[in-house]
């Protein structure tokens, strides 16, 4: 026994391992900071502000007199582009998926793979800029009353945004799925759309709903497309083509002027970010668990 | 009598039938997911051509050694390129040491215990939560309560908190794909833990690590929201000259220019955007060129 026993103490090897598990321990801390940041502030914007007009408040005027704190028409403007992003991203995203995993060979995966990649790459200051100058104005040929700033070209270029997302997710998804299920039904004479709609798409569900899950919270927590291309109007509307706000645009438009610290516009970021920070949360939390179940199933 | 048979006189015509109908439906289905992934493909050469029509005219020397002005002939990025090299040069030293180590802890070193569950889902939602918030994060600890205020170190510290979970997430995945008999054949000759992880793990994950590391830092350049929180200013005509200076960087100096209805400011928003990707995708070929050397070992 004492052979196999190390022959001094090794000290260096324990530090190490601490520190090692400092480093760790260091996105725990984050987590709780920013918890803990966001609950300070945003009880002290309570202490101020009603929490029953804050949410259910149809006025968003934090800025100006008569001021007025509901954020209602901020969730509208965020609603609105989570739908239209939504309305790109997932079909074309899943279907992006569908081809890569079922239809394409090796030459075409390994085009149209890196592409993807890049998309995914591309700042999203730079997405901004191609909606105000491609999206807005081939919007404003199609419609008449398309007002300079709108949703539906920040939604469009933040659909484009995550669908590289959601198409190598769903590609991951389905990929995951034994190929014994396909061959199964091919053997018995399926065609490769009864397949993939019956037997591949059902499997991989849970893996596509978390796809699809993620690509809505990135969606919500998307600020420069939808800052630059959307507005800068608090407007409680379902209509697409007028100028809106969301909660990210409104929390950059408050940090761009100097709002001084312990004010009331400056704590209303902390409630604004602290509603964009429990949603994506929840969202993010779901779709791991969701993801972490899949695999558990075929792995 | 025919009644009982399976099969009813003519239903083997009408079967034909359906299995053409059925035959054409995975035509038209395979057919519309191919347009979809040209639709999504198309939009890079959308984006690119969009780009480079607006801002190539604009992109000369002078663009890229002027400092930002109020006349768009005159104005530059040079600033801008400055402090995004000072924000992404700081920003890897904080966070390159911080994730590997980390990630090499959650690998060899972690027990299996609920602390370090948490710490790996804790990893994994930290990776989705908005910019934004690790910008307001970076204003309230960073800025304002260390007082940092508005230097290329706030903004390097709010930066490395961004991409720890990436650089965590990818160094982790290099490393577990590292074979377990390379570890096991150095633990029975005798090496320690430490020893194992430095001369053996590490070097076998060396390509992953740093392709993780790249892609993690593209992500920093070209983030807008975080640095706009902490202040970073949009005018800003001097380079910083140490940490603790004001800066600006190539994406918010490409926001400030697209925010403004002018339309030669557009054109000079595309002309950094043209330099802005021009770093990335030579980052992003880095990238697939170390992953590629790596595998062929």
């Amino acid at each position: 026994m004492t052979l196999l026993a190390a022959s001094k103490n090794r000290w260096g090897e324990a530090i190490l391992r601490q520190l090692f598990f400092l480093c760790a321990f260091i996105s725990v801390l984050t987590t709780v900071v920013v918890i803990g940041i966001l609950a300070v502030e945003t009880s002290s914007f309570f202490a101020e502000v009603s929490v029953v007009d804050f949410l259910f408040g149809t006025q968003w005027r934090p800025l100006l007199e008569p001021k007025a704190y509901g954020i209602l028409p901020l969730l509208a403007g965020t609603t609105l582009i989570v739908v239209g992003s939504s309305i790109v991203a997932l079909p074309i995203g899943l279907a992006c998926a569908v081809y890569l995993s079922e239809y394409a060979g090796d030459r075409a995966r390994n085009i149209v793979k890196p592409v993807l990649e890049i998309l995914a790459g591309i700042p999203t200051v730079v997405y901004g800029y191609f909606a105000i100058s491609f999206v807005t104005p081939g919007l404003r040929v199609v419609f008449d009353d398309v007002q300079i700033f709108n949703a539906a070209s920040a939604a469009i270029v933040v659909g484009i945004m995550v669908l590289p997302m959601v198409a190598s997710l769903c590609d991951d998804a389905l990929r995951s799925v034994p190929s014994s299920l396909r061959e199964g039904a091919y053997s018995v004479g399926a065609t490769s759309y009864e397949v993939t709609a019956r037997i591949v798409v059902p499997a991989a569900l849970s893996g596509i709903f978390a796809a699809f899950v993620l690509a809505v919270s990135r969606a919500i927590g998307e600020t420069m497309a939808v800052t630059l291309a959307a507005g800068a109007t608090p407007n409680l509307t379902l209509n697409p083509l007028e100028s809106i706000q969301t909660m990210t645009a409104y929390i950059v438009q408050v940090s761009l002027g100097d709002t001084p610290s312990g004010t009331l516009a400056y704590k209303t970021l902390f409630a604004v970010a602290s509603v964009l920070f429990t949603i994506t949360l929840a969202m993010n939390l779901l779709a791991n668990r969701v993801m972490r179940k899949y695999q558990e199933v075929y792995e | 009598m025919s009644d009982s048979l399976p099969i009813k006189a003519g239903s083997l015509g009408h079967r034909s039938g359906s299995l053409k109908r059925r035959h054409l439906a995975a035509q038209l289905f395979k057919a519309m997911c191919i347009a979809f992934t040209l639709f999504a493909v198309s939009v890079l050469g959308f984006l690119i051509f969009q780009v480079g029509s607006d801002g190539l005219p604009w992109l000369d020397w002078q663009f890229l050694s002027n400092f930002p002005s109020r006349f768009p002939d005159k104005a530059g990025v040079k600033s801008a390129l400055y402090g995004t090299l000072w924000v992404v040069s700081l920003t890897t030293l904080i966070a390159l040491p911080i994730g590997v180590l980390a990630a090499i802890y959650l690998e060899d070193y972690a027990p299996a215990s609920r602390l370090t569950r948490v710490i790996e889902i804790n990893i994994a939602n930290l990776a989705g939560v908005p910019s934004i918030v690790y910008g307001i994060l970076g204003l309230a600890i960073f800025v304002r309560f260390l007082g940092l205020e508005r230097s290329v170190l706030a903004g390097a510290m709010t930066m490395s908190l961004l991409i720890l979970p990436v650089i965590i997430i990818s160094s982790k995945e290099a490393i577990s794909a590292v074979p377990s008999s390379i570890r096991l054949a150095a633990y029975a000759v005798g090496a320690t833990q430490w020893q194992v992880v430095r001369s053996h793990v590490l070097p076998a994950a060396l390509p992953g690590i740093l392709t993780g590391i790249i892609l993690a830092l593209s992500r920093a350049i070209g983030e807008t929201a975080p640095l706009i929180m902490i202040g970073a200013l949009t005018y800003v005509a001097f380079i910083p000259a140490g940490p603790m200076d004001e800066f600006t960087a190539l994406p918010i100096q490409i926001f400030n220019w697209a925010s403004r209805p002018q339309a030669e400011f557009h054109e000079l928003a595309a002309a950094g955007i043209i330099v802005l990707l021009v770093v990335l995708l030579t980052m992003n070929a880095l990238a697939v060129l170390i992953r590629y050397k790596g595998t062929q070992k």
